[in-house]
């Protein structure tokens, strides 16, 4: 399918080059509704595949990229749930979100990430799983989980690893603190930096420098410079399952749904 | 090295022209949240405009419980 459009994104193939929009209001939080549309979009990687060099992914919210995990979904969810049943449900939501985040990690085509505003948790994960990372200097980066009792749930601290020296990746998770994109580039996570307005631009100009490139090599080449952590991936949802079985998780989650003030993104 | 003064004076004029204010809307003692009518993800917009124009990196949890002009302006010049 070259084109679709659903409820929470859309995706466009032009010229070997796939364009991913999300556009989930308000600000992308991934939940089930978005997870279901991410994975249409990678049943449809076989049909797409033989024809693309590079898949952009981006956003046409203006509050940025990602906001992260529907918390609210998460939470109203969980609710009238037991412990165990909570703790499967997240489970099997893990490993669907892992299918669909890998997919793009393993994808034969370069994938770019176009990042404005905010890219937080789930939308820094999704962010990881590109080959290629352009952020306008607006964007910021983070890992809040440790505020909700848990830590990055959707592959982010393997990933986080691959590319950023590990005290950068302590300071990032301990703190839980948000990091501009000037920042991100120099810890190297953000591969090239834009002014406001103009990673889109930025962002399809990279791919079409790719579409230009021998298939059979480019292939190769990412296939070798970048391993996916699976064993860290599969421990990474046991660990979560875990921390996330606690009622402290669940406090922390109504206290952030039913927060009313200004500052529910702020530590 | 810019004074505290010359710093709150940037935050103010920074704050301004980011949520398109007339000039001279906002004062040192203003409390943002109530003045601006802001959320969180609109402070942490505000955060990046003043990270790249001192060049420096300011923790957002250094923010919290700030909600004036003048003690953001501390902070910022505790990072110049």
């Amino acid at each position: 399918m070259k084109s679709f459009t659903g409820k929470t994104l859309r995706w466009e193939w032009r010229e070997g080059v796939i364009e991913l929009t999300l556009n989930h209001e308000p600000a992308n939080e991934i939940g089930t509704a978005m997870l279901d549309e991410l994975e249409q979009f990678v049943a449809a990687f076989p049909s797409l595949s033989p024809e693309s060099s590079a898949c952009i992914i981006t956003s046409n919210k203006r509050r940025g990229f990602s906001a992260g995990a529907d918390l609210r979904e998460l939470y109203a969810r969980a609710l009238p749930l037991t412990e165990k049943e909570r703790v499967s449900g997240v489970r099997q939501f893990l490993k669907r979100v892992h299918a669909v985040l890998n997919a793009i990690d393993e994808a034969p085509f370069v994938a770019i990430a176009a990042v404005h505003g905010v890219c937080f948790g789930g939308g820094f994960e999704l962010a990881l799983a590109c080959d290629i990372i352009v952020a306008d200097q607006m964007a910021r980066f983070a890992f809040p989980e440790l505020r909700l009792g848990l830590i990055p749930g959707f592959g982010g601290i393997p990933r986080l690893k691959r590319d950023a020296g590990n005290g950068f990746v302590r300071d990032l998770l301990l703190t839980g603190r948000s990091v501009n994109a000037a920042r991100a580039q120099v810890a190297g996570l953000v591969a090239q930096l834009t002014s406001e307005g103009e990673v889109l631009r930025a962002a399809r100009s990279a791919a079409s420098q790719i579409t230009k490139f021998d298939s059979v090599a480019r292939v190769a080449a990412k296939k070798f410079i970048k391993p996916i952590p699976h064993e860290e991936l599969r421990r990474e949802i046991d660990l979560f399952c875990e921390l996330f079985a606690r009622p402290a998780v669940m406090a922390a989650l109504k206290k952030f749904v039913e927060d009313a003030g200004p500052m529910p993104y702020l530590p | 090295m810019r004074t505290l003064e010359q710093t709150t004076q940037e935050v103010l004029d920074l704050a301004t022209k980011h949520f398109q204010l007339p000039a001279g809307s906002l004062a040192p003692e203003d409390d943002f949240f109530k003045k601006l009518g802001i959320d969180s993800l609109q402070t942490l917009e505000l955060l990046s405009r003043l990270e790249n124009h001192f060049a420096i990196e300011l923790p957002d949890y250094e923010v919290q419980g700030v909600s004036d002009f003048k003690t953001l302006a501390e902070r910022i010049q505790s990072r110049l």
